[in-house]
């Protein structure tokens, strides 16, 4: 996106269609199938009796009627009025990298795209083959025994540990004394939330002056209740804890188990390992990380990974190496069963350990310190900015892959905001920052995460565009306050966005709650 | 709360306006706060110019966009016509001028007068003195927000900053309603006092609750949190054993067991219960340590007061060092909001019993409960 240090000019296509339901003329095809061939019809009999008589809909369903230029015309117009992911994207706390064409090309052979997950062995040796490779590079990673790939996002994975956490006291006979997961109040929000979900009780450590809570904060809420510690390190305010090590000794000590959310492991790949540090689990974020396309929560992967002490209890299926061929244990007497069907999504996994492999060990290490290196530079660029400051300014280690910035100087002495910069940001063609995950303990929070992707001129464009919008915000705030202008939509009028009789999310619902709107004109876009 | 509804079938709303001209004088010249004759005759000596009639307006004036279906209410003259004038806004002034140096009663006037008009919400531009002539004239019968104005702003009813407080009174106004309400507590402090002891909880108003910053991204609003600290104060009532003492202390938090529990003294108020049953109300010193003799298994719920983290020595002095000498430091229940613990300026809670060797009884982590199932260690020290 270099452009010789100069401001481009961005206008985001506007296209202003009706919904597609509400498009298109009675009798529009988009694919017209040839009768049935005469001989076909005899020996099927009518194709209307193909469908069971109790099956069949009394009505056709309202769809509406359109050409197939049309609905893909309409889809495309739609695509390019999305309002992200085509700039400049340096969307913090997810680690944005490119996801290589050849992944798409290897997910898309029949090896991968047909495999039925009941199918003989046999013959998916190669996708088990894929599946094992990436455990083993996950396992070197992060000195862990096993990896499972079950899990759709990070807080399935998150949620992965605590099943397991929680079959590892059952069987120990411990898990009624046994009832709290610790946590620290910027470890990420699904860390607490799949403790209560697996029905711990959670206890949240509070920030001390370091920018972490201290040893002894930790020492005074560990017990004999202690189920786990789970902790995200570094940060999503990139500190890192260095005292680490020895809070998984006091856990140890007091009979707990440690996960490590290792979803920010950007900064650090390569340079320590969770099991070396004593964790007794830990997840990585394919979707993040690894280089597979993002998609939290569904066709993600969270991949876990456990000392050989819980390895009885990981979801099943688990794909074992045995001599020359790779077979599938699909149960195990101890196992929490499933968090997910089947493995996981292979897809990613495969695309992951093609990243992986192409990277090798070395290309790793060395992303790792271009995303410390990118990110330390854009601090120094970005604290010279007037209204900027970050968060725990006293701290004088440096961040790792991301830090939190906070717009508070510039919103009281401008009454601009964070989201009204991350609206007028977008009026130049970059992508809104992340702002921060829950609780907001930083006044007007952003956090921007250039990784190893970005060049240094998408990296500079990016600070230039901050710089500008805060320039703007002093000399004229109005002009912020009403961003964006040059984007697809101006603002949602937020009003009576949690009233449920206003917002719909279906079509069907938005006719029960706001009638019809006026006839559109068939064929909509016309021009 | 009753709407009037426009032609388009959107609400029309009513908003109050409280200045108090004279707030924040003092403090730009070095004096504690402006309340007091003579104080206010040295700031204006000292050359003090009044901001609040700026401030006010430019909160006000982020109210534009409801323009053609909002109604300012407003007292005559520097306490709110003079501001309202000039920014377009369909405006009713109510009473006569106050004398030409406004005092606390006229602000208290001004106040009732709006109240009994029906206003959908009160903005006043003052500090913790308007706050509590706002709450003395109407305490919770209208919701309130303060366009922070004054010199000493340690109450919680007020908006981070001018134009927030717009905002948020924009929000409000565009879809009001009582689920969008939170108690926030009025202070007073003694400026003339020492140290950290000056600090007392001196009431409640209701004000907007700020939804969540993302609102345009998602809405998840105020609602998590009370919904979390009722369902706290119902857990905390069934948990109450049987033949056990309980002490409820002071503040909104408390006060949701204490509903529970029908026993209410007021926010203020230290009141005991025994098998979920009112044993004593109001309580002072002499009181609770006479309950303490007869029912040494015990145990006193605290909420914490404020922006400035106080947890004892605060607004319940009653719960004395000898008191709390009695309960013993694990006999404490700390309950509160996660995001008003989290808010707090230092993330770390104050004692102040006057006893140094009960202070250092107290300090140390404590757990808070902020839901079921849920705590937040937080330090505790003087
Ligand atoms: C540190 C951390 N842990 C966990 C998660 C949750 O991952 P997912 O969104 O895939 O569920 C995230 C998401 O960004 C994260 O940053």
């Amino acid at each position: 996106m270099s452009n010789g240090g100069r401001e481009r000019r961005y206008r985001a296509p506007i296209w202003d269609e009706p919904i597609v339901m509400e498009m298109g003329a009675p009798g529009r095809r988009g694919f017209v199938p040839p009768a049935t061939d005469p001989e076909l019809a005899a020996a099927t009999g009518p194709r209307e009796d193909l469908v069971p008589a109790a099956m069949r809909r009394a009505e056709p369903p309202a769809l509406p009627e359109l050409t197939e230029f049309e609905v893909q015309r309409h889809y495309l117009h739609l695509a390019q009025e999305t309002l992200g992911m085509l700039g400049v994207n340096l969307f913090g706390t997810c680690t944005m990298k490119y996801n290589p064409r050849l992944g798409e090309h290897l997910t898309a052979r029949p090896e991968i795209a047909a495999v039925h997950p009941l199918q003989d062995e046999d013959t998916m040796q190669g996708t088990l083959a894929a599946i094992h490779g990436l455990d083993l590079i996950l396992r070197e990673l992060s000195g862990m025994d096993q990896f499972v790939f079950q899990a759709g996002g990070g807080a399935d994975a998150a949620y992965t540990n605590t099943c397991v956490t929680r079959a590892y006291y059952a069987a120990r006979g411990e898990l009624e004394r046994r009832d709290e997961v610790i946590t620290t109040i910027q470890a990420h929000p699904c860390n607490a939330a799949t403790a209560a979900a697996a029905g711990f009780k959670v206890v949240t450590l509070t920030l001390e002056e370091d920018g972490y809570p201290s040893v002894e904060q930790l020492r005074a809420a560990v017990s004999e209740r202690t189920a786990a510690l789970m902790v995200t390190n570094p940060d999503d305010m990139g500190i890192y804890n260095p005292h680490i090590k020895e809070w998984v000794e006091i856990v140890h000590a007091a009979g707990g188990l440690c996960f490590y959310d290792h979803a920010n492991f950007n900064g650090v790949m390569g340079k320590l390992r969770a099991r070396e540090l004593g964790f007794d689990a830990c997840m990585y974020m394919l979707h993040k990380t690894f280089g597979a396309p993002k998609g939290g929560g569904g066709p993600a992967v969270g991949a876990y990974g456990c000392a050989a002490e819980l390895v009885p209890f990981l979801p099943r299926p688990l794909v074992r190496r045995e001599g020359g061929r790779f077979r599938l244990e699909r149960d195990a007497p101890q196992s929490v069963g499933k968090v997910r069907e089947f493995w996981g999504n292979v897809p990613q996994i495969v695309k992951a350990y093609g990243w992986a492999r192409a990277m090798g060990g070395d290309g790793i290490e060395a992303a790792s310190d271009l995303s410390v290196l990118a990110n330390n530079y854009m601090e120094d660029r970005l604290l010279a900015i007037r209204g900027v400051t970050k968060s725990h300014p006293q701290i004088g280690a440096r961040r790792l892959e991301m830090t939190r910035y906070s717009l508070g100087t510039l919103t009281e002495e401008t009454g601009v905001t964070v989201l009204d910069v991350e609206n007028r940001m977008v009026d130049y063609g970059v992508d809104a920052p992340w702002l921060s995950h829950e609780p907001w303990i930083v006044p007007e929070p952003f956090t921007p995460e250039p990784g190893e992707l970005w060049s240094i001129e998408d990296i500079d464009y990016w600070i230039d565009t901050l710089a500008r919008v805060c320039e703007e915000a002093y000399a004229d705030p109005e002009l912020v306050k009403t961003a964006p202008h040059e984007q697809v939509i101006h603002r949602l009028d937020a009003a009576r966005i949690d009233d449920p009789d206003y917002w719909a999310t279906t079509w069907r619902a938005y006719l029960r709650k706001h009638g019809p709107r006026d006839r559109v004109p068939a064929g909509a876009s016309g021009a | 709360m009753d709407h009037q509804v426009d032609d388009s079938g959107r609400r029309r709303s009513t908003v109050g306006l409280v200045v108090n001209p004279i707030a924040g004088m003092g403090g730009r010249v070095g004096l504690g706060g402006t309340d007091g004759d003579a104080r206010l005759r040295r700031a204006r000596e000292l050359g003090a110019e009044p901001a609040a009639p700026r401030l006010a307006a430019l909160a006000l004036g982020r109210l534009a966009p409801l323009r053609d279906r909002l109604t300012v209410l407003v007292a005559p003259g520097p306490m709110g016509a003079a501001v309202s004038a000039g920014l377009g806004l369909a405006t009713t002034v109510l009473g006569a001028p106050p004398a030409a140096a406004t005092s606390a009663a006229d602000s208290r006037a001004a106040a009732t007068a709006i109240a009994a008009a029906g206003a959908d919400l009160l903005l006043f531009a003052g500090g913790d003195g308007t706050a509590r002539d706002i709450h003395d004239a109407i305490g919770g019968a209208v919701p309130v927000l303060g366009v922070p104005a004054g010199v000493k702003m340690y109450s919680g009813v007020f908006a981070r900053n001018a134009a927030a407080a717009g905002d948020a009174a924009l929000d409000f106004l565009s879809a009001p309603g009582p689920g969008r309400l939170r108690a926030a507590e009025v202070v007073d402090v003694d400026e003339d006092a020492d140290g950290p002891g000056r600090v007392r909880l001196y009431g409640e108003l209701r004000v907007p609750a700020e939804r969540s910053r993302l609102l345009a991204a998602k809405s998840r609003g105020a609602g998590d949190a009370e919904a979390d600290l009722d369902r706290l104060a119902a857990a905390v009532v069934a948990e109450m054993e049987p033949g056990r003492l309980y002490l409820l202390g002071p503040g909104t938090t408390i006060g949701r067991i204490k509903e529970r529990l029908g026993v209410d003294g007021g926010p203020l108020s230290v009141d005991a219960v025994l098998d979920r049953a009112a044993v004593g109300s109001g309580l002072g010193e002499a009181g609770l340590l006479a309950l303490l003799d007869q029912h040494p298994r015990a145990s006193a719920l605290l909420g914490v007061v404020g922006g400035q983290g106080s947890l004892l020595g605060r607004g319940n002095q009653q719960l004395s060092a000898a008191v709390l000498r009695r309960l013993g430091a694990d006999n404490l229940t700390v309950l509160a909001a996660a995001d008003k613990l989290l808010a707090l300026q230092t993330q770390r809670l104050h004692v102040d019993t006057g006893d140094p060797e009960v202070d250092r009884m107290l300090s140390g982590y404590r757990r808070v409960r902020v839901a079921p199932g849920r705590t937040i260690v937080i330090e505790v020290g003087t």
